[in-house]
């Protein structure tokens, strides 16, 4: 990101930039960074706040008047993830024994993925290899992938994994917000998914028989976040 | 340590370009300027359903009225619940609205841009010399005085 303020400056722009890393940010020598030191993925800090983020653009807005760059100042504010601590939601009871556990887990979670569909608007991020109607059908192949260890067989390849494995988990944690009654802090849906769920063992599961083959490290590594790995 | 630590541990002294000196342009008044925000968060418009490869340093456009943005970044490494519940958490175009409408700025750009962080060249050679100039023109057809700059 620094290098693209490098790039813009040079063009005749202002810029300041909002960092979550702050010795990258000392490291490229941009002129302005405002650092946030809130949770990856969060840069404006809390998530429906909107005095909260205003306030963090115009904290940094006020940089663009320092002339002794580059500068780096610290928003006062400290927020951190939440990962080792998962959201609490029900999940949806066994009901047909002929599906596997995780395809029914995922049946059974349909009505709070509409839910969150309605209540954003339809925006979503389930949809790069199948929609939600065929979330169900990803999670049985990635428990093939679990027990074979090949890709081929479970009818992907490294790209369509990982989109894959990005569709389960959007559908995972867009459920999960339905059935929360508030944004939970960052990465306790994340640590709910891959840990509290059977569809999340199973993409555990299939990471680690990937990499106990052999795979291409990306098809395996990139599957899951690294502290959900193990 | 947390779950964020570790990874700003591990990323923070990835090599970078070393440069000798910073440049800077003067930012006109607040009230006057044109103002864009260039995230890195690997976001595409609406039924762009493309994830992000990490060898990508190209861009892509964000119309300014679209709130149906996708998140495409490849890296499962960050929070994506704070961005599925309030985009403006990653790319503060409401927060710029209303600041616009409060005359706290002067004005909104039409469009504004996406590239995608963590690449795996460290170079960064085909932001510096292709991609990078070529969103700074797209944005300087568009008056664009300031750029916030936002990354996940």
């Amino acid at each position: 990101m620094g290098v693209l303020a490098r790039v813009f400056e040079e063009a005749g722009m202002a810029t300041v930039g909002l960092s979550l890393v702050r010795r990258q940010a000392e490291n490229i020598k941009a002129p302005r960074f405002l650092h946030c030191q809130f949770p990856l993925g969060r840069p404006l800090g809390r998530p429906g706040d909107v005095a909260f983020q205003t306030d963090v653009i115009r904290r940094a807005f006020a940089l663009l008047d320092r002339t002794d760059v580059p500068v780096i100042e610290d928003h006062p504010v400290v927020i951190e993830d939440e990962a080792d601590l998962a959201a609490s939601c029900t999940l949806p009871p066994r009901h047909d024994p002929d599906l596997h556990p995780a395809v029914d887990e995922v049946q059974g979670l349909r009505p709070a993925y509409n839910r969150h569909l309605e209540a954003a608007g339809g925006a979503t991020a389930v949809g790069r290899v199948a929609g939600p109607d065929g979330i169900g059908d990803l999670v049985q192949r990635f428990v093939t992938l679990g027990e074979t260890a090949d890709l081929a067989a479970a009818g992907f390849d490294v790209d369509t994994v990982l989109a894959a494995g990005q569709d389960i988990r959007a559908y995972y944690e867009e459920a999960g917000l339905a059935l929360s009654d508030h944004v939970p802090a960052a990465r306790q849906l994340e640590t709910w998914f891959y840990r509290h769920t059977r569809t999340g063992q199973v993409v555990r599961a299939a990471a680690k028989a990937l990499e106990t083959a052999g795979a291409e490290r990306n098809a395996w590594y990139y599957l899951l976040p690294g502290n959900q790995h193990g | 340590m947390s779950a964020d630590g570790s990874i700003r541990d591990r990323v923070g002294d990835i090599p970078t370009p070393e440069f000798s000196s910073t440049p800077v342009t003067t930012a006109p008044a607040l009230s006057r300027a044109r103002v864009a925000i260039v995230t890195t968060a690997g976001l595409r418009a609406a039924g762009d359903v493309r994830l992000w490869q990490p060898t990508d340093g190209s861009f892509t456009v964000l119309p300014g009225g679209a709130r149906d943005v996708q998140l495409s970044h490849f890296s499962p490494n960050f929070d994506r619940t704070g961005f599925a519940a309030d985009l403006d958490v990653v790319y503060p175009v409401d927060r710029l609205e209303e600041m616009a409408a409060a005359g706290e700025i002067g004005s909104v750009a039409s469009r504004h841009l996406s590239f995608m962080g963590a690449q795996f060249d460290a170079t960064f050679s085909t932001i510096l010399l292709d991609s990078g100039p070529a969103a700074a023109r797209v944005l300087r057809e568009d008056g664009v005085d300031v750029v916030l700059l936002t990354p996940v």
